[in-house]
């Protein structure tokens, strides 16, 4: 058992940290997407996979996910964090508690991000249920079938932080979620806009700056493969954000801030699974030329009749495939220090390896979620009814406003018990 | 000439305007506004704080329209505007006296004709 390094673990508390600040990042960007009256269950949505999926993530998510090398699932021997202590796990350098910790911060804002598909119309308590479920049934087995020691790890897919079960796992499971929960009421029939372009941007800021941890901690350790990957995530995005600026402006003579936080998402995406295998200047051509399909499937979504409502597959979906199989284009042995190259430099079967795993993930993610789904919709209803989803989730759900002004309302305390109170003029 | 004012749900906001639309009723003005028309309150949470909210968002649209427009005008704003739950507002229709149109100085009946039906 090696011994553990507290520079790499250093690094590993301040990576877990940043890639659960993602989470929050990700609920401020969700929020100022949809709709004023759905702003705090929408943001709650986010809030909630940090309940539930930290949960069942230590309870059971995580053996699944990483105990030992089953081919479809891993073992039982972790549940309830057993045998998870303070030395490192195999042949690593940090405390296995941590590295269960970041690995968890992984799980939260995938199921997270699932939620960015059914917002404004989903019932928030067959969400928690769908959240809890998908946890364990979706992420956690593509988590080990990715870099858990699964099968398309042993056919020697490599996937540096999270490309099939955090991109290609939301983002084909966004895709199921919608089919299955339905359009908004409102969808195809009034412009549904973003309320606040502002908490997007920021958003989507506060995203990248928890991706310097989600990608560059991927390395598990203070080492190479994480300086590489760090370095490619201010690349990376930064390419993907001159992409849509061009593409802005060819499409609509002006450049969009809500595009340019969608391509910051973009780009991290691009580079999640990359990260720490391809060189700099690979990764500048990936954040140039990987825009290009997101950006066209952002632009065609909205015209279909399916209301996957803030572009969980674009953004996420077909940039993780996207950057999944360029990895396995592009990949160098003298960067990445792993003896991993892709096709230009010699070996086709590691794109072979990457293609299945972008075959494999996206299919298990969607029939998995679609099937999940169904069963839920049989014990419970999925969606709010008509009438709530016209006054909106917040109140419905949360008997709160975003945007509470205070105006008109009664105090409620035990002597008035609601009625309005008069002065006594005696 | 006529002054009718709708207030309405937001939500039912874009029917009636597809509504007024419908009626060829072009000239529309509309605001934000709270009020209470008797629809059950909300009760509302925030930490120690419970309060029922009293007043609802609702939409004010104002509709100047020469005479024969106004049934026109108040049918679109009742069938655009209804749920048929307590809450969905009230059309009032007032007499108006003068409607000068600034752009050009036009005054009365072709000052609430829109431009583009003549």
């Amino acid at each position: 058992m090696s011994a553990v390094d507290t520079g790499d673990t250093a690094w590993m508390l301040a990576s877990t940290a940043l890639v659960l600040l993602m989470t929050i990042g990700l609920g401020i960007f969700y929020a100022g997407l949809v709709r004023a009256k759905s702003t705090l269950n929408t943001f709650m949505m986010c809030i909630s996979a940090m309940a539930i999926a930290g949960v069942t993530w230590a309870l059971i998510g995580y053996s699944l996910a990483f105990d030992g090398d089953g081919a479809l699932l891993g073992g039982l021997g972790h549940v309830a964090l057993n045998d998870v202590g303070f030395a490192p796990r195999g042949e690593g350098t940090i405390p296995h508690l941590l590295f269960m910790a970041f690995q968890g911060t992984f799980c939260i804002i995938t199921v997270a991000l699932v939620s960015g598909a059914v917002v404004e119309r989903m019932r928030f308590g067959a969400w928690m249920v769908f959240a809890a479920l998908w946890s364990i049934g979706v992420y956690a087995v593509l988590a080990h079938w990715g870099f858990g020691g699964g099968w398309l790890f042993q056919e020697g897919a490599v996937d540096f932080a999270g490309g099939v079960p955090v991109e290609m796992g939301s983002g084909f499971a966004a895709l199921a979620a919608a089919l299955v929960v339905g359009a908004r009421k409102d969808y195809g029939r009034q412009a549904l806009l973003p309320h606040n372009a502002v908490y997007v941007l920021l958003g989507a800021g506060i995203l990248w700056f928890g991706w310097f941890g989600f990608n560059g901690g991927s390395g598990l350790g203070a080492n190479q493969a994480g300086v590489l990957a760090f370095v490619n995530t201010m690349l990376t995005p930064a390419c993907a954000l001159l992409t849509w600026f061009v593409l802005d402006l060819i499409r609509g003579r002006r450049v969009t801030a809500v595009g340019a936080a969608t391509a910051i998402i973009v780009g991290c995406v691009l580079i999640t699974p990359a990260g720490g295998f391809i060189s700099p200047g690979w990764a500048m051509v990936l954040g140039f030329l990987g825009a290009l399909p997101c950006y066209a499937v952002i632009v065609w979504r909205p015209r279909t009749r399916v209301d996957e409502t803030l572009d969980v597959l674009a953004a996420h979906g077909i940039a993780g495939f996207t950057g999944i199989l360029f990895l396995g284009l592009v990949a160098q042995a003298g960067w990445n220090g792993e003896g991993i190259d892709g096709l230009l430099y010699g070996d086709a079967g590691q794109f072979g390896s990457q293609a299945l795993a972008a075959a494999a993930a996206p299919a298990y993610a969607f029939i998995a979620t679609f099937v999940l789904l169904k069963v839920i919709g049989a014990v419970m209803p999925l969606r709010a009814t008509e009438h709530d989803e016209a006054v909106g989730m917040d109140v419905v759900y949360h008997g709160e406003e975003a945007y509470a002004s205070g105006e008109g309302a009664i105090l409620v305390t035990p002597e008035s018990d609601g009625e309005l109170l008069v002065a006594d003029p005696n | 000439m006529k002054l009718v004012i709708g207030i309405v749900r937001p939500e039912k906001a874009n029917d009636v305007l597809e509504a007024l639309y419908r009626a060829e009723v072009r000239g529309v003005s509309l605001s934000r506004v709270e009020g209470h028309g008797g629809e059950l309150e909300r009760v509302e949470t925030y930490r120690g704080t419970t309060v029922k909210m009293g007043l609802s968002d609702k939409v004010r649209f104002e509709v100047a329209v020469s005479d024969s427009f106004a049934e026109a005008t108040v049918n679109a704003l009742c069938e655009g505007g209804r749920t048929g739950e307590v809450g969905d507002g009230k059309i009032f229709v007032v007499p108006l006296e003068q409607a000068v149109r600034i752009r050009t100085g036009e005054s009365a009946e072709a000052a609430v004709t829109p431009v583009a039906s003549r």
